[in-house]
């Protein structure tokens, strides 16, 4: 508990990661779920624009870009970890 | 014979052909190769309306090569049966059938792209809960191979209960066969059980179904969304007594979670299920374009490369144009010489020559710079790299109130702010469309060039600056000017009338892919139809117009006035000052004829408004005949300097040097001039894009806020420049 949260945020370039949960579940952040960011989903993150900001994930071979500040709503944890 | 039964029917009108054996509804995910394919299988019957009151546009074609007329209606993209913008909302409502005067389609045909299967399964799933008669045409399965996926049709078909599913390349036409068939027939084909995804949501509609007297999956979607038409559609029906029941139902359905982000969870789930048993994994091999795009991904080098990119445009619309620009210039110059040299100098040959063929040329004239405009971005937007420069600018864009997909009508109104302010659309949130369409405007357009090019000719030396020319320099200025004022035009809306939460920002960044030759020639066609459409009817007007304005009233004795002065010439002149003589003669009889026209007089009237500005009436007179269109400026500023003193110089930019105010000193002076220039640069002159604002926000408000602001920001900058320059 005393790690820190990890979110799509949080990131590194080219790392993989689950979605296990989604907090905030306001109006843009149901948006980004009906385009398929889900719990249980696998995500890459792809690059970043200059400044690290937004980042471009990869999700299931489709490329999907976000706002640092929409990508704190999805925690996450390492691909394959089972967390 | 059957031909004789052929009827007739208008262009526009709705309801395309009642005639028509059944009606099928294209619909696909945003970029799922859809138009592409739409293309191949009408050809080019196809018909372009609009939806009632919006301005999505409403595509119909007759599928090609059948035995039976078969209507294919090309939908807006969607990622799902919940509306997030504008042109989902029509997908979304069409299929349904809740578009007023248009009926439920007779079937499906659904567009999935073989490579994003994820979304595609997604949207295929909530389509098929129609149970209408569908078809699933797979695209992109060679692009799918070469990223080492692999899809097991048959499976994709069991899981999704046993559609029919066509694999097809629409580049090459592989497969189109197969697909045609399919369509041909699917009105007699039945719908299939869709998968059980999610049972307490189909028993729970059913249910209420029933009892409303309406489809069970109109019922499903109110159930998730009440603010959606199909939730207003049930509410209606189920009465005011019934509400609750609805309430009730969702409460079992969803607890306390949004009903939008259950949905996703449910489905996604079984997508995920479905995609393990339908796709395989291959080899990967990268392709070249593939690797283009990973190298354009780092962020310098992309950032870098948007700007080159950018860079060779506008390098291509000034350069490659101009000799066609120059062809047309003598085209018309020829045509309206031949018309007063066939017909000579009566009302009717004026008309026609310095009405007609000199207002509609001097518009014509653009059309190469914006066919060249028009090619590159439609190259950049179908090989998917403006999803990508909306991505790079995003953090730019966002600075000043506005998104990355700003930027993608922003770039198109440096052709004409018409298609930019229409390409606004792709923006869900409205404070953020609508701040991008106020900007718009301000951005340099290809009607606000000729006047800038006449003007710097004219008055701005021909003097290098450092490596740049000093010509070249004020037209750079002017541009950027352009883009400064329109951004801060956002930035101060977005702060005031439109201030708000900053929306979320979420783009699908497809990958690269090259453009189809036969789907951009199409769009360019459409394009310059649209365009010559405009030349053939306003700015055909507007040119009669101001041809009528300043031609008549005719002073009654003119004639017989230049008669007694050419009469009164002294005998001792020879033939050349003679000729000379009459010349000045007849100049001073058109400058006299020119002043007593109703635009002379108009010119005469608004003077002292604009006599802070510098501008004598003459100038007056062309800014106000230019506000429908402002390249008309051009043609009635030759029309009025064409005639009177000045008219000695053989060009227009002599004539203008040559300009005086009566106490002989010049009209046109420096600080006039960039004032005349920053007023074009801010002015709103242009009537189509007036119109076309009110038409994509829905009220006169934004259009007359545009116009009022745009226009008092122009005096004023004009007279700032006049009076401190001088």
């Amino acid at each position: 508990m005393t790690e820190p949260e990890q979110s799509l945020a949080t990131m590194k370039p080219g790392e993989t990661a689950v979605i296990t949960r989604i907090r905030d579940l306001d109006i843009n952040v149901q948006r980004l779920m009906s385009l398929g960011l889900v719990e249980g989903a696998e995500v890459q993150l792809a690059g970043r624009a200059i400044g690290g900001d937004p980042l471009e994930f990869r999700l299931f071979g489709c490329g999907i870009s976000l706002r640092r500040e929409q990508a704190e709503s999805f925690l996450v944890a390492p691909a394959g970890s089972g967390g | 014979m059957a031909s004789t039964s052929e009827v007739r029917i208008p262009a526009n009108s709705i309801p395309v052909s009642r005639r028509a054996k059944a009606s099928i509804a294209v619909v696909g995910t945003p970029n799922s190769g859809k138009s592409t394919l739409f293309n191949r299988l009408t050809g080019l019957r196809q018909r372009i309306g609009n939806y009632p009151g919006v301005t999505v546009e409403r595509h119909v074609g007759i599928l090609k090569d059948a035995s039976e007329r078969i209507e294919l209606v090309d939908l807006p993209g969607t990622h799902g049966l919940t509306a997030h913008s504008m042109e989902e909302q029509v997908t979304v409502d069409a299929v349904f059938g809740h578009i007023e005067g248009n009926a439920p389609p007779d079937g499906l045909l659904i567009i999935l792209d073989a490579s994003n299967l994820y979304q595609g399964l997604y949207l295929a799933q909530q389509l098929l809960e129609l149970r209408l008669p569908a078809v699933i045409a797979l695209t992109m399965t060679d692009a799918a191979l070469a990223a080492g996926y692999e899809v097991d049709i048959d499976e994709m078909s069991t899981c999704l209960g046993g559609v029919r599913i066509c694999p097809v390349v629409a580049t090459t036409g592989k497969g189109i066969g197969a697909l045609r068939d399919a369509l041909e027939s699917l009105h007699d084909t039945p719908a299939v059980e869709p998968a059980p995804v999610w049972p307490e949501l189909t028993a729970a509609a059913g249910e209420l179904a029933e009892r409303a007297g309406l489809h069970d999956a109109v019922v499903a979607r109110a159930l998730i969304s009440n603010e959606s038409t199909a939730g207003v559609r049930v509410a209606d029906a189920l009465g005011a007594g019934h509400g609750e029941a609805l309430e009730v139902a969702r409460a079992a359905l969803f607890a306390e979670d949004p009903p939008l982000a259950v949905e996703a969870r449910r489905r996604y789930a079984w997508v995920r299920d479905t995609l393990d048993r339908v796709q395989g994994r291959g080899t990967t091999h990268e392709a070249l374009l593939a690797r283009v795009a990973r190298f354009l991904n780092e962020p310098w080098p992309g950032t870098i490369g948007l700007f080159v990119v950018m860079l060779v445009v506008f390098q291509a619309v000034f350069a490659w144009a101009t000799p066609f620009m120059d062809l047309i210039d003598e085209g018309t110059a020829v045509l309206a010489a031949g018309v007063h040299q066939q017909f000579g100098d009566g009302a009717l040959a004026s008309l026609v020559a310095d009405g007609v063929i000199a207002g509609v040329g001097s518009v014509v004239i653009f059309l190469p710079q914006i066919l060249i405009l028009f090619t590159f971005i439609i190259l950049l937007e179908d090989s998917g790299y403006l999803a990508r420069a909306a991505y790079l600018m995003d953090r730019v864009m966002r600075s000043v109130g506005l998104s990355g997909q700003s930027i993608i009508p922003m770039i198109s109104s440096f052709a004409c702010a018409v298609p930019g302010i229409m390409a606004t659309r792709v923006i869900p949130n409205r404070r953020d469309r609508i701040a991008t369409i106020l900007a718009a405007p301000f951005m340099t357009c290809s009607a606000r060039l000729p006047v800038y090019a006449l003007l710097i000719a004219a008055f701005v030396p021909q003097q290098s600056v450092g490596f740049m020319n000093l010509q070249g320099l004020v037209l750079f200025g002017l541009y950027l000017f352009g883009i400064v004022m329109g951004i801060l035009t956002a930035l101060l809306i977005r702060k005031t009338a439109l201030r708000g939460p900053r929306p979320a920002f979420a783009l699908m960044l497809p990958e690269f892919r090259r453009p189809n030759l036969r789907t951009v020639t199409m769009q360019l066609l459409a394009r310059a139809k649209v365009f010559l459409y405009r030349a053939g009817t306003v700015i055909f007007a507007v040119a009669v117009v101001v041809w009528a304005l300043a031609y008549f009233p005719r002073i009654d004795n003119m004639p017989e006035r230049i008669d007694a002065m050419v009469a009164e010439l002294p005998d001792e002149f020879d033939s050349a000052e003679r000729e000379a003589a009459m010349q000045a003669i007849e100049n001073r009889a058109a400058a006299t004829q020119l002043e007593q026209s109703y635009l002379g007089r108009a010119g005469k009237f608004v003077e002292p408004v604009f006599r802070p500005l510098g501008w004598d009436w003459r100038v007056s007179a062309a800014v106000i005949a230019g506000f429908p269109a402002r390249e008309v400026v051009i043609a009635v500023l030759g029309t009025v300097y064409a005639v009177g003193d000045e008219a000695d110089e053989a060009t227009l930019s002599g004539r203008l040097k040559g300009a005086t105010w009566p106490d002989g000193s010049p009209v046109f002076t420096l600080p006039m001039v960039i004032g005349l220039m920053i007023f074009y640069a801010l002015c709103l002159q242009c009537a189509a894009t007036i119109a076309v604002i009110r038409r994509e926000t829905n009220t006169w408000r934004w259009p007359l806020f545009a116009w009022s602001y745009m226009t008092v920001l122009g005096y004023v900058g004009a007279m700032l420049a006049f009076q401190l320059g001088t």
